[in-house]
């Protein structure tokens, strides 16, 4: 059985406590310890991409205990995809954290986002429903110590919200583990695939329960309205570098709606009929339009941003909430698109409040760094916005292409392109108000702490935008693949036979028994 | 018994939503508190309700009860503790700074609040 799979989750889990115990007083060994750590971790995803890339399924037994007994984890095309996207999130994200100097402004930032990164792993890699609860668990409170990273009475009143909303959601997530439980008798999600297509049309109450509890708990993650309500004040008070880390959690809520909705309810069982059709896509369609309403009415930067999250969350869930081959296919592409872009964006707007001090949409005589910083929104924006030439413009056409045959077309189209304009305007405003009425503004008073941002930071945001290019000129191989990656999930079948059919160490007649 | 367990859950969870939907912060850990019990139990009762029975396998016993719901629980009990305890301190944190324990934005803190705090 090969080990690396397990790497993901095993190398942030020892680098942590090293970094808390060995370089506690040593900012830079920590900092060297972080960076190896990420670009390790890099190698060993890619390693997993490449080798799930050929459609096979790469499982891995926990103390080799076969499948509905022990917890496994699982690697196919969806998982490794998402953690090799992760990885490379969290170096650039990383090397910005560096350069601006926030991860000295508190104590264990290195030590709590490697925990981050090892729960985020877990929950994208696990196979078992109650695992993915501990690694929702594990990520959430290792982003609750980052989210307040820092300090200052706003930033602790916005995480006192994020951390009440959030542990709501996990007592939610622990009744719908309870149901399916109590239904099924298995946590399994490959077990509940096959167990679940047997339940008979009239004993279904329990099971549609849970089914609804879990969509639930995971559009709370993936911050679908009307469950949005935690994310704009908790994104815009975190630290920048850790918002654009939180770019990928709401993705993870994505990624289980994905998962379980494909494998365990997949989208043509009686049980849940309608739930996608009548629940999720309308949610997921007026999730787009909050959104971009709210970048276009948002009085400070980093609100704006966090409402452009809420939108681009929401065009990612119309392309999940159609359950078709094309949706999935154009919602991954979508999603490794606005992952990359809300990260930008966030650096972005720490670049602002470096150079100006506040960032409140007001004009101000000019910040240090404009012409840099300008430059760098301007493209961010572009990408977030859906404009052409970068990859916001191919994701939502995808989108809109797959949609084609849905029943509720004309809504996913009107709103979708309405809000792209809202959104365009909304950002174009923010732009103008930040960068170009600044010139007219006389200088007044001299503010204190403001920098010009540093070489590094400047680097990290625009490898980043660098990562949206490439998106955008290999669309058609990154499209290809995700392609593929939706096959395979439609076709769950080697998936559920290779985890419940891997014998483990009690599935063989030992010596001596 | 499965009248008692099942309105145990039922009052727990109708308390801890009142308390949760409440302004300030202590009540809405105090609710967060009771719902946890309310899933601690409900997540025990997932796996059937049986008295006296043997969680493991054992020579000369026909009856079991379920294991597993016990250690799913356990693992819950143990998540839900740290967690409370996180948001105490958070919570005590953000209301000795600010001086207020609403869970709420104030209306007054629009716009200006996040620089002071920041």
């Amino acid at each position: 059985m090969m080990h690396w799979i397990i790497a993901p989750v095993v190398l942030p889990a020892l680098l942590a406590p090293f970094i808390v115990l060995a370089a506690r007083y040593h900012i830079g060994i920590q900092r060297a310890v972080s960076v190896v750590g990420l670009l390790a971790l890099i190698a060993i995803t890619v390693g997993l991409a490449w080798q799930a890339s050929d459609g096979s399924i790469v499982l891995y037994q926990l103390s080799d205990w076969a499948a509905p007994y022990g917890i496994v984890l699982v690697g196919d095309r969806l998982s490794t995809m998402m953690v090799f996207l992760t990885a490379v999130l969290a170096l650039f994200v990383m090397l910005y954290a560096i350069g601006s100097g926030w991860d000295t402004r508190g104590h264990h930032f290195h030590a709590l986002f490697q925990f981050q990164i090892m729960g985020i792993m877990g929950a994208f890699l696990t196979g078992d429903l109650f695992n993915l609860f501990v690694f929702f668990e594990v990520l959430l409170i290792a982003s609750y110590g980052l989210m307040i990273h820092g300090g200052g009475n706003a930033r602790l009143r916005a995480g006192v919200q994020y951390v009440l909303f959030n542990l709501i959601g996990s007592t939610l997530f622990l009744f719908a583990l309870g149901s399916i439980y109590a239904e099924t008798g298995t946590l399994n999600m490959a077990d509940l695939a096959s167990r679940i297509a047997q339940i008979g049309p009239e004993s279904t109450v329990g099971i549609r329960v849970a089914a609804v509890l879990l969509i639930l708990v995971f559009a709370i993650k993936a911050a679908l309205v009307p469950l949005h309500f935690w994310l704009p004040a908790s994104y815009a008070e975190a630290p920048a570098p850790i918002a654009a880390l939180f770019a990928i959690m709401t993705k993870v809520g994505a990624y289980a709606i994905v998962r379980v909705y494909t494998l365990v309810f997949p989208p043509d069982l009686a049980v849940t009929a309608g739930l996608h059709e009548v629940w999720l896509l309308p949610a997921a369609i007026v999730s787009v339009a909050v959104g971009m309403i709210g970048v276009l009415a948002a009085k400070r930067l980093d609100r704006l941003v966090a409402f452009s999250v809420i939108g681009s969350m929401g065009m990612v869930m119309v392309a999940v909430a159609l359950f078709t081959p094309e949706g999935i296919a154009a919602a991954l592409y979508y999603t490794v698109h606005s992952t990359l872009a809300a990260a930008c964006l966030f650096l972005v707007t720490d670049l602002v409040r470096t150079g100006r001090g506040d960032l409140a949409l007001t004009a101000q005589p000019p910040m240090r760094g404009q012409a840099m910083t300008a430059g760098l929104f301007f493209a961010a924006a572009i990408a977030m916005a859906g404009l052409p030439p970068l990859s916001g413009f191919l994701g939502k056409l995808l989108v809109l292409d797959a949609a084609y045959n849905s029943t509720l077309v004309v809504w996913i189209w009107v709103i979708v392109l309405a809000s792209s304009l809202i959104g365009v305007v909304g950002f174009a405003r923010a732009g103008s108000i930040l960068f170009w009425k600044s010139n007219s503004m006389t200088p007044t008073e001299t503010i204190e702490d403001v920098t010009q941002p540093a070489t590094l930071s400047y680097a990290a945001v625009a490898g980043l935008l660098a990562l949206l290019v490439a998106h955008t000129v290999f669309a058609g191989q990154v499209h290809g693949y995700t392609t593929k990656i939706a096959a395979q999930l439609f076709a769950p079948a080697p998936y559920i036979a290779t985890v419940l059919e891997t014998p483990g160490k009690l599935s063989t007649p030992q010596e001596g028994h | 018994m499965e009248l008692l367990v099942a309105s145990a859950i039922g009052v727990l969870t109708a308390g801890g939503l009142y308390l949760v939907l409440r302004l300030r912060t202590f009540p809405v850990i105090l609710g967060m508190s009771l719902l946890t019990y309310a899933v601690n139990v409900f997540l025990f009762a997932s796996g059937r309700l049986t008295i006296g029975a043997a969680p493991i396998l054992r020579d000369g016993v026909t009856t079991y009860t379920d294991p597993l719901p016990q250690a799913l629980v356990l693992t819950a009990i143990v998540i839900s503790f740290g967690m409370t305890a996180v948001v105490v301190m958070i919570g005590l944190g953000a209301f000795l700074g600010s001086d207020d324990d609403h869970v709420d934005d104030q209306p007054q803190t629009d716009v200006t609040n996040s620089e002071e705090g920041a």
